[in-house]
């Protein structure tokens, strides 16, 4: 029923600063998750993926090392997308994920409460249905566990370093749009527009 | 001033610390940063508590319940603790803000906080469905599996963007961008 005290004692300190650096970051607020979603606010995906990056270097290292072993998780093509596009639909409308949502209860958000409520019946009700997903949709497109430098026949340092490139894009083109949003805020017109020419 | 004590942080500061912590689970405990087997395990026991041979009988449960992985194990504890680091951050940045019902909810939905807790509970059990059935959420697929560069991870994390973006223009519209 129990672990022993070394997992639950790391497991509450793994918990404790992952929740309070969420909450740091205002990802624990539904106004932050949605504005991601509608482009108004980058910060799920500053979060995100400087944390892949980030991540990656350490384990990749470690990992040649032999330090640490991977946990790479199987693909089953059909069950990762449509799980992810079911996902999305969920986390749109109750604005938090699993880890967020679950960090938002301390943050002072009341619905959250009810979204990590629902996540357990949820989890319940894919119970319910899984011996017959198991026949079908959990077989279809199954590759065990691959990475993306499996499937390329590439090193994973150039497959991480093209990661980095892609992330490093993504904000310099958010970093350009924000700067744009901030000089329309002071100009107060709506979308920024050219100087007039002289 | 304390940096402990500022409201918010430099989201870039909040991925590397993030990503330094999943240093730290993969070297101190072999695991990778998770969160959605919890509820799993949650529902394990409710479902035990009152239908224990229907639980017993479930081959899901069996499957993520295990000796090695116990109710109660590493990352049950992990969730059990995020609303307290949650908490402590926002009680040392002096922050009480209390959210009932969001803005840009209430702006296209109304004020109901009926209405509003109807949508974050459904909205919480079709997105575990679609953990489960992915094999894991923002953290487990997200972070954990993208940063190891898994095929899974990749496929999970582009499908449900695609999806929450659709799904939140579809609810809020373009209009609701000036709401948020």
């Amino acid at each position: 029923m129990f672990d022993t005290g070394y997992p639950i004692a790391t497991g509450v300190l793994t918990g404790l600063f992952f929740g309070f650096v969420l909450q740091k970051a205002q990802v624990t607020r539904y106004r932050t998750i949605l504005g991601q979603f509608l482009f108004t606010d980058f910060t799920v995906l500053k979060v995100m993926l400087t944390a892949i990056v980030t991540g990656g270097i350490g384990i990749l290292t470690m990992h040649q090392l032999g330090w640490v072993s991977l946990h790479v998780k199987s693909a089953v093509l059909a069950a990762n997308a449509a799980g992810g596009l079911i996902f999305g639909v969920g986390m749109a409308l109750a604005g938090y994920c699993p880890g967020t949502g679950a960090a938002a209860l301390g943050d002072g958000s009341r619905h959250a409460l009810f979204a990590v409520l629902g996540m357990v019946v949820g989890a319940g009700l894919y119970a319910e249905t899984f011996p017959y997903l198991q026949e079908n949709l959990l077989k279809w497109g199954s590759y065990g566990k691959v990475t993306l430098a499996d499937l390329l026949g590439l090193s994973p340092w150039l497959v991480l370093l093209g990661l980095a490139a892609a992330a490093g894009f993504v904000f310099a083109l958010v970093r350009r749009w924000e700067h744009r949003k901030s000089q329309a805020a002071h100009t107060g017109t709506e979308r920024a527009r050219p100087l007039p020419a002289h | 001033m304390n940096p402990l004590m500022l409201k918010r942080w430099n989201p870039y500061v909040v991925g590397l610390l993030i990503g330094v912590l999943s240093w730290a689970t993969f070297l101190t405990m072999d695991k990778a940063l998770g969160t959605s087997t919890t509820m799993v395990h949650l529902s394990g026991l409710a479902t035990r508590a009152v239908a224990p041979e229907h639980f017993a009988a479930n081959a899901y449960y069996a499957k993520e319940i295990t000796p090695k992985n116990p109710f109660f194990d590493w990352q049950f504890f992990l969730v059990l603790a995020l609303p307290l680091g949650a908490y402590a951050a926002k009680r040392l940045a002096g922050d009480r803000e209390v959210e009932r019902v969001p803005g840009l909810w209430a702006h296209r939905f109304g004020p109901s906080t009926l209405k509003r807790h109807a949508a974050a509970f459904v909205g919480g059990a079709v997105l575990l469905y679609g953990a489960r059935m992915a094999g894991g959420c923002t953290s487990g697929h997200g972070i954990s599996g993208g940063l190891q560069l898994a095929v899974s991870s990749w496929t999970f994390f582009m499908a449900m963007f695609a999806s929450g973006v659709a799904t939140a223009f579809l609810l809020f519209g373009k209009e609701g961008r000036r709401h948020v």
